[in-house]
């Protein structure tokens, strides 16, 4: 099937200003819009620019609004968006060059909350046990990709790019209900600030745009609860 | 721009992040890698890591060590082997210290799965080694290590893509490298380097590996007059979406799924009696191979059908009294296959439109791992010849290594494995390379020869070719000729045809001639390293008369070891193409016929 696609494109190094492309390139209904974004880019004009790399919704390189939506561009096929596609990066942090954004301000917020299990316990000789409901209560936040889908999907992030935004607070979730971290309370402080969960308005764009289908507000609001719990 | 690092580490995925956890604790080190780290590789591998941690039954590293070598065909070096596999238990404790969730047993300890080829090694039967994390213990691991490395202030140059390996005088002094957003070149003077810059998958048409994965660091290795190891032997994984390659995880089939013909037929029960599906990947994938010759593809194609449906394994389970280890009869539902398999069942659903737990899955092999790559040591250290001579300075560990512990055919669960045992053995070994050693000088204008190559294909504005064709090309000659099956006048047709690849190569044109985030050029180059990884492939495929392993001869149909138990090498050294080859470590195990 033939279809058309409209490119937003902008390189900052010759161009004043953003403009659409206009391509039509013809595709099986059952292809990904990225094997479309490949065809322009391998046989229509070499200077589109995108970042891709695994191609089935694993690593998280291609997160782009597809038809005013964020989603990965190996993960959403032609059948399901229709004939006439509009691709753009997606929003609130820099472009770089067409599709590809700065993800410099989305990795610093990621850090700040302190990713990674802290417990200064020596470890025993095998492996700390865990039950598995303890395991459970953090499985979905374990799927993040980091693809920031979420974060530049959430109005509150696009008014004030200094939010941590959902990823940072996912990341967040997966190790403050881990029951083998020991630094929840550090977490809940950064979030608390002003700067952190509060900004979340429970809009929900963030749960629509994750393509690992993490339920993000719910993680959200459990955060805010254990905040309140915690007296903060 | 000039930098200075004790230790350069290539590429982040799972080796490059171990190794620069381990190196940064002792010298200054940091991690080049074209893609923003957790974009790698690893984090797509699914099933489970290997490790004889017996957390639901009896199982030990010994039994471990024997089922690689005999998965290897015997080609693997046993006394690498037994370091890996007598590590794993370790290795793996350790990434549960760093955090990362692996599923959990009723007694909250790491929860194991069955996976093709390791075995109870007295009653034969699959054992439950695969340390998981649901279908996504490679996102897990990769997360982790990661996570481990922000906390531990690892430095990184993220989207610098490593174009040369500087070496004079026989000893390793840095890498050139560009920066992607800028188009700038940047030297790093190192003492050590260490490639872990992954497989090539994308010389094949069908495969489940990333766009990314194009062959960048044994291309550099060839350029820079060091031998690959037994390049000929590439694992094509049995089960891939149909067309699409993705992976299937072997899990799949470690949970009790069946491969099934056009004619309802389990056919494994005929190529492997005692493991069936559970058969190392090899064997599985070529008796796929004889099913569709045969006529027995699904609606007469080339595929068959992966079924995971909870009636149909169940069916399986009790006509062969599969027992839990508790010895109650083995069942599933569909529920553990959602709670076991998330990902597999949101990669059918989502590019297949097939419920798992309902319909069976289109399948058919896909070009998975390299076996062969960069020649090293125990410790990671590149030897760059017939006597296992140590270039100093250079390391490779990962995929793009070849130890060798998979030998002619890797057993599933041990690429994890691989990575995180050897890219802590790197990164214990720079330690104490860097300590030992002090600065060489660089020579004059270390980047001027990339420079020149790098700078040559930016201007090519007016050539009659893409580079899309020329990959497609390659793609399909290296799939029809130096796939599954193999015979000399395939390979001979495929080496002519990459030899006048090579040449049209030469005349491509360009769109983008900016230096900004040139994805253009980037794309141009990676196929140069493809087409150089891929002829040196071809050729040593050609030259092995014998069947062993990935890789299978029609015209030579058995394994040969008066004649082939040795490891190939092969040199690329100003376009000329060089073979030699070295003996295999042979420690406890002696060569043996391989029955499933």
């Amino acid at each position: 099937m033939k279809i058309q696609l409209k490119i937003r494109r902008f390189n900052p190094e010759t161009d004043k200003k953003p403009s659409w492309g206009k391509y039509e390139v013809e595709v099986e209904p059952t292809d990904r819009v990225l094997d479309a974004l490949h065809y322009v880019k391998w046989y229509q004009d070499g200077t589109l620019t995108l970042r891709r790399s695994c191609a089935h919704g694993i690593c998280g390189s291609d997160a782009v609004r597809i038809n005013g939506r964020n989603r990965l561009a190996c993960k959403v096929l032609i059948k399901d968006v229709g004939r006439k596609i509009t691709v753009e990066p997606i929003l609130g942090l820099p472009v770089v060059k067409d599709l590809v954004v700065d993800m410099q301000p989305f990795m610093d917020h990621y850090r700040s909350v302190m990713p990674y299990l802290i417990n200064d316990e020596p470890p025993p000789v095998t492996e700390r046990h865990q039950s598995i409901e303890e395991r459970e209560r953090f499985d979905d936040t374990t799927k993040c990709i980091l693809c920031a889908a979420c974060t530049t999907s959430c109005p509150s992030f696009w008014t004030m790019g200094q939010y941590v935004g959902p990823a940072a607070i996912v990341q967040a979730h997966r190790f403050i209900f881990d029951s083998r971290d020991r630094a929840g309370r550090e977490r809940l402080n950064i979030l608390a600030a002003s700067d952190g969960v509060w900004r979340c308005r429970t809009i929900y764009n963030c749960t629509d745009a994750c393509p690992r289908d993490i339920q993000v507000t719910q993680a959200i609001a459990e955060v805010k609860k254990e905040m309140l719990l915690n007296g903060l | 721009m000039y930098h200075k690092y004790d230790a350069i580490i290539v590429g982040a995925g799972g080796a490059g992040l171990m190794a620069a956890l381990y190196a940064s604790r002792g010298v200054k080190t940091a991690v080049l890698s074209k893609l923003y780290p957790t974009r790698s590789h690893t984090g797509t591998a699914q099933g489970g890591v290997g490790a004889a941690l017996g957390n639901h039954e009896e199982d030990n590293p010994e039994w471990h060590t024997f089922d690689t070598i005999k998965g290897s065909d015997y080609l693997a070096d046993q006394d690498a082997a037994k370091v890996m596999c007598y590590e794993a238990v370790d290795v793996v404790y350790e990434l549960e210290h760093m955090g990362l969730p692996f599923n959990r047993t009723e007694e909250g300890r790491i929860a194991q799965r069955p996976f093709g080829g390791h075995t109870n090694n007295v009653t034969k039967k699959p054992v439950r080694r695969a340390c998981y994390a649901a279908d996504r213990t490679g996102h897990m691991i990769l997360q982790t290590l990661y996570q481990q490395c922000i906390q531990h202030n690892v430095t990184f140059f993220d989207e610098f893509h490593v174009l040369d390996l500087i070496i004079e005088d026989g000893v390793t002094r840095g890498v050139v490298a560009v920066e992607i957003a800028t188009g700038e070149l940047h030297v790093f003077h190192a003492k050590a380097v260490l490639f872990a810059t992954g497989g090539w998958g994308k010389v094949w048409r069908v495969t489940s590996n990333a766009h990314t994965l194009t062959g960048d660091g044994p291309a550099i290795a060839l350029r820079r007059g060091i031998p690959l190891e037994d390049m000929e032997f590439f694992q094509f994984h049995p089960t891939g979406i149909y067309k699409m390659g993705i992976l299937i995880t072997e899990g799949v089939r470690g949970e009790g799924g069946v491969l099934v013909n056009s004619e309802g037929e389990r056919f494994m029960d005929r190529y492997a009696p005692t493991i069936k599906d559970l058969a190392s990947r090899d064997v599985v994938s070529r008796a796929i191979y004889l099913e569709v010759r045969d006529g027995r593809g699904i609606d007469g194609k080339d595929y068959v059908h992966l079924d995971v449906r909870p009636e149909t394994v169940n069916r399986y389970f009790e006509r062969d009294g599969i027992k839990n280890p508790d010895g109650t009869p083995r069942r599933i539902t569909a529920a553990d296959i959602e709670a076991k398999l998330p990902d597999i069942a949101d990669f059918t659903r989502t590019y297949l439109g097939v419920d798992p737990t309902l319909q069976p899955m289109p399948v058919q092999p896909t070009a998975h791992y390299a076996m062969g790559g960069i020649p090293t040591d125990i410790w990671a250290r590149v030897v760059a010849d017939d006597k296992n001579t140590v270039l100093p300075g250079f390391y490779a560990a990962g995929e793009v290594a070849c130890v060798s512990v998979h030998g002619a055919n890797r057993l599933g669960t041990n690429s994890l494995l691989d990575i995180i045992v050897f890219g802590k053995r790197a990164g214990i070994d720079m330690v104490r390379y860097c300590q030992e050693s002090d600065f060489l000088p660089l020579p004059k204008e270390p980047e001027a020869f990339t420079r020149e190559q790098w700078e040559a294909l930016l201007s090519r504005q007016n050539g009659r070719e893409r580079a899309a064709d020329i990959r497609r090309e390659m793609q399909n000659a290296m799939m029809d000729y130096v796939g599954v099956f193999r015979e000399e006048a395939g390979m001979k047709q495929a080496v002519e045809i990459l030899e006048d690849l090579k040449e049209r190569y030469r005349h491509i044109a360009l769109d983008d001639a900016g230096k900004r985030y040139n994805t253009d050029v980037l794309e141009a180059w990676e196929l140069g390293a493809l087409l150089d990884t891929a002829e040196v492939t071809a050729v040593a495929a050609l030259e092995r008369s014998e069947s062993r392993g990935g890789h299978y001869r029609e015209d030579h149909p058995k394994r040969d070891d008066e004649n082939w138990l040795k490891h190939s090498l092969v040199w690329a050294k100003d376009g000329t193409i060089e073979l030699d080859y070295k003996p295999v470590t042979i420690t406890d195990y002696q060569p043996k016929e391989r029955v499933y």
